[in-house]
């Protein structure tokens, strides 16, 4: 690919920013999935099943997707009973009230964390992942060593996260593998009374609504 | 989801309804996930099959069989997946945690039976 020379020139370094640095360019081979996905990808193209600008609008519906928009629902549902009500029976629902669209054929169960229940997400089979409402997972959910551990030690993996819950409190895994998708419905933090919508939202996480840590008023994380 | 299940009300209308239509499990009824190992891609994680656990809620709408539909075959045949509850220490019989944890995963109708 022919890069355009638009206003600076790289060899000497008068750009934006005031390092030197190498060419950004790709030096490794593509790996066997990253080929295999590329031929797929081709032929699906070549074959007039799919469009190039259907993958790439497909890329955007997704970068548009980000724990912001959970946080929202979460918020919502902290200070309207009614919706959190309906929130609780039909997750996708009341997402869609929010304008938050479902583009495939998934539905959502809102999983609510209370004094007895703790709730915990995790897809062990692959990377099911709430992204309508949450956007990509983060790495780790991915990764094999959540994945077998948050259903067989899900306190000890808790724990690694912060989170110590006491005995009393069930902690309830949710193995999403197939049509459903789940996101927590976090506690609402003590001492948050007076706080708006928007401010309460700030304190949603996104690891929060996978249930790995509570919803806390972590001071100096966000400006008050 | 939901609990309802189609009974004796709208039989009396008259209704018949199509195979599969009516979800064959109820919340509460007690299940076994089938030990099974066909050759494809299956959403039952291994480590669940042979497991017993209980019935949660019907989760609607019915859905097609996506194992199935891999092979482009089923389309339109709907079936319903269910919420299963089972305890931690049947799945774990070494489970360190609390004995009230639990797990909750969606079966298909196909992968449970009745115990």
């Amino acid at each position: 690919m022919t890069v355009p020379r638009q206003g600076h020139d790289h060899h000497h370094h008068d750009h934006d920013h005031d390092h030197p640095h190498a060419e950004i360019a790709r030096s490794e081979r593509p790996g066997y999935y990253e080929i295999m996905e590329t031929a797929v990808r081709e032929l699906l193209v070549e074959s007039k099943l799919i469009g190039p600008d259907e993958i790439r609008r497909q890329i955007e519906v997704l970068d548009s997707r980000s724990p912001a928009l959970g946080a929202k629902v979460v918020a919502r549902a902290w200070i309207d009973p009614a919706f959190r009500a309906r929130l609780l029976a039909d997750g996708r629902k009341a997402c869609e009230e929010l304008g938050v669209s479902f583009y495939d054929d998934t539905q959502l169960i809102v999983l609510e964390n209370t004094e007895q229940v703790h709730n915990l997400i995790v897809c062990t089979l692959c990377s099911c992942y709430p992204r309508s409402v949450l956007g990509l997972p983060p790495d780790w959910y991915k990764l094999k060593p959540y994945r077998s551990r948050a259903v067989s030690e899900p306190r000890a993996v808790l724990a690694e996260f912060g989170t110590i819950i006491p005995d009393d409190v069930e902690v309830r895994v949710s193995d999403s593998t197939a049509m459903v998708r789940y996101l927590v419905l976090p506690r609402r933090p003590e001492g948050t009374k007076h706080y708006g919508e928007e401010q309460l939202a700030s304190l949603v996480t996104r690891d929060t609504m996978i249930g790995v840590v509570p919803a806390s008023l972590d001071a100096g994380r966000t400006a008050p | 989801m939901q609990g309802e299940s189609c009974g004796g009300a709208k039989a009396r209308s008259g209704i018949v309804y199509a195979l599969g239509e009516v979800p064959v499990f109820r919340p509460g009824d007690r299940i076994r996930i089938l030990t099974r190992s066909p050759i494809g891609h299956y959403r039952v994680p291994i480590y669940l099959r042979g497991k017993t656990g209980s019935v949660e809620a019907v989760i609607e709408p019915a859905g097609i069989d996506n194992e199935e539909e891999g092979y482009g075959r089923n389309a339109g045949e709907k079936l319903h997946y269910y919420r299963i509850a089972l305890p931690m220490t049947e799945i774990w019989p070494e489970y360190a945690g609390s004995p009230r944890d639990g797990l909750r995963i969606e079966v298909f109708e196909t992968w449970l039976e009745r115990i």
